[in-house]
């Protein structure tokens, strides 16, 4: 098979795979999605009556997997038409998680039950942008500090190092996901965790070396030195240890890993240009080196403090 | 003695070596989480250098690395279901970083450089000393970050009023850090001026 062929298979498997995410309710519920994070809208296919849908007794709204924790609605309003109802919540909705929404008497029908979600690619999506920006590893998170403040002095060091991190970062996370749930999991081992993920890392940084070794001398060449750095690391491990804590499947490992190896990359790139920079400026000479770095990084982290208002889905 | 005075003073991981910094950015917003911290990495580097020193003949200098990592992650495991089980609300509170103790560069350097040629009394003030300059580094950067941010020292309120709130905010803790090493050297600097002078 060709290469575009398989692409065609992944397209289809992945399509088939987020069906029931993208699923519309059938019947009476034409369409149903979160409002900012207090409020979730219902739209019917037919006319309802008022009395019924503006009860808020007859609403009983849970997130998935919890369905013993039912959240309170404080307010239902139908709109003109009564063609959509509008249910506002207490407290703030998790707009992440499937919601189901149970509601009696609808249009005579003892039980209408359906659910709300976030359409799971945006959620994805979601996940990305937020280890990339808003929880940039480095500036939000202050991992792989010792990385960071020793390979950001060139540009070109940088790129190389920031794309071999996102390499490793990327098969660990896979690799350790797999482990993770097909292994420590099924057996009991949840308190490996630490030696079974870092023996995991080190384990595809040899491996990556190897391969990479017999494959593309070249590029071996020009990333090899980096490598060796990648081990001692603490942003490798941290994304098996958030995965896990997080019971991520594997897409949102994937993306995960994809984000905070870009995050790092994107921080590196940054802190590089400015390294560049600061060579020409007059700089007291008790701060030269690693504390005028640090300071500049504090700025940096404050720049990303900007994205942390960021909601794109 | 003098190996736990090299430790805290003229090798102090944090300020002279500029190594496993991400924690002492991260949780350093009170004195007390950098204490917490502080024990931990104690604990693991202390018992990690003596398994090493213990074992040093039977390991084959070529699975070295490996080796080291090894025992660096098992003590971890074993301070973290140990934080985790007898005081949950500081391991909430320091999260993920008592997990990340197992990547501390600090802790692999110190067994490639002195536990794996010493004897185990050495390694363990060795190891002691190294712990406590990570501690007492972690301290100081919660001592100040904590008394301008919240005006507060250990949780008791001293000065009733908050100074700079930025000073809790995480990102501060790059610029307490990057200020106190600049401090650092001028006083090096300082004192290597004047006995040039003279």
């Amino acid at each position: 098979m060709t290469p575009a062929k398989y692409i065609h298979v992944v397209a289809a498997a992945l399509l088939f795979w987020l069906m029931p995410f993208a699923a519309v309710a059938e019947g009476l519920v034409v369409d149903q999605k979160f409002k900012g994070d207090k409020e979730i809208v219902v739209s019917f296919s037919a006319p309802v009556d008022q009395a019924v849908a503006e009860n808020p007794a007859n609403y009983t709204v849970f997130e998935e997997p919890d369905p013993d924790i039912k959240l309170e609605v404080a307010s239902a309003v139908l709109a003109a038409g009564g063609k959509s109802v509008t249910l506002s919540f207490k407290d703030k909705l998790n707009t992440a998680m499937t919601h189901v929404v149970v509601a009696k008497g609808l249009a005579g029908i003892e039980k209408t039950t359906f659910t709300v979600s976030k359409s799971y690619l945006g959620y994805l999506f979601g996940i990305l942008i937020s280890a990339l920006l808003i929880n940039n590893f480095v500036f939000t998170k202050y991992l792989g500090l010792c990385v960071f403040f020793g390979t950001s002095k060139k540009k070109s060091t940088a790129k190389g190092m920031g794309v071999v991190f996102t390499l490793v970062m990327v098969v660990s996370a896979l690799m350790s996901w797999v482990f993770y749930n097909f292994i420590l999991i099924p057996f009991n081992l949840n308190f490996l965790q630490i030696v079974v993920f870092i023996g995991l890392v080190s384990l595809t940084v040899q491996a990556i070396d190897t391969i990479l070794r017999k494959v593309n001398p070249v590029l071996f060449n020009s990333f090899g030195v980096y490598l060796v750095l990648v081990i001692a690391n603490c942003v490798i491990i941290a994304v098996p240890l958030i995965l896990a804590n997080n019971n991520y499947n594997v897409f949102e490992t994937f993306m995960l890993a994809l984000g905070a190896g870009g995050g790092f990359l994107l921080a590196l790139y940054l802190m590089s240009s400015v390294s560049e920079r600061m060579q020409l400026a007059n700089i007291p000479p008790s701060f030269k080196g690693l504390p005028i770095a640090f300071i500049v990084a504090g700025q940096f982290a404050m720049a990303f403090l900007g994205f942390s208002g960021l909601q794109l889905f | 003695m003098q190996l736990i005075a090299r430790g805290i003073l003229a090798e102090n991981p944090i300020f002279k070596l500029a190594l496993s910094m991400c924690p002492a950015v991260g949780i350093s917003t009170t004195v007390m989480n950098g204490f917490m911290l502080g024990v931990a990495v104690l604990f693991v580097q202390v018992f990690s250098s003596m398994t090493i020193s213990i074992f040093k003949n039977v390991i084959h200098p070529r699975i070295r690395i490996p080796t080291y990592t090894l025992t660096i992650a098992t003590w971890v495991t074993v301070i973290d279901l140990v934080l985790a089980a007898y005081l949950p609300d500081a391991y909430a509170k320091m999260g993920i970083f008592v997990k990340i103790i197992v990547a501390f560069a600090i802790i692999t350097m110190r067994l490639e450089m002195f536990a794996c040629k010493e004897t185990v009394k050495d390694s363990f003030w060795d190891a002691l000393g190294m712990g406590l300059g990570f501690m007492v580094g972690m301290m100081v950067i919660g001592f100040v970050r904590e008394l301008l941010g919240s005006g507060a020292v250990m949780g008791y309120d001293v000065l009733g009023f908050k100074p700079l709130l930025f000073f809790i905010l995480p990102s501060a803790g790059f610029f307490v850090v990057g200020l106190m090493m600049g401090f650092f050297n001028w006083i090096e600097l300082y004192y290597k001026r004047k006995k040039g002078v003279k």
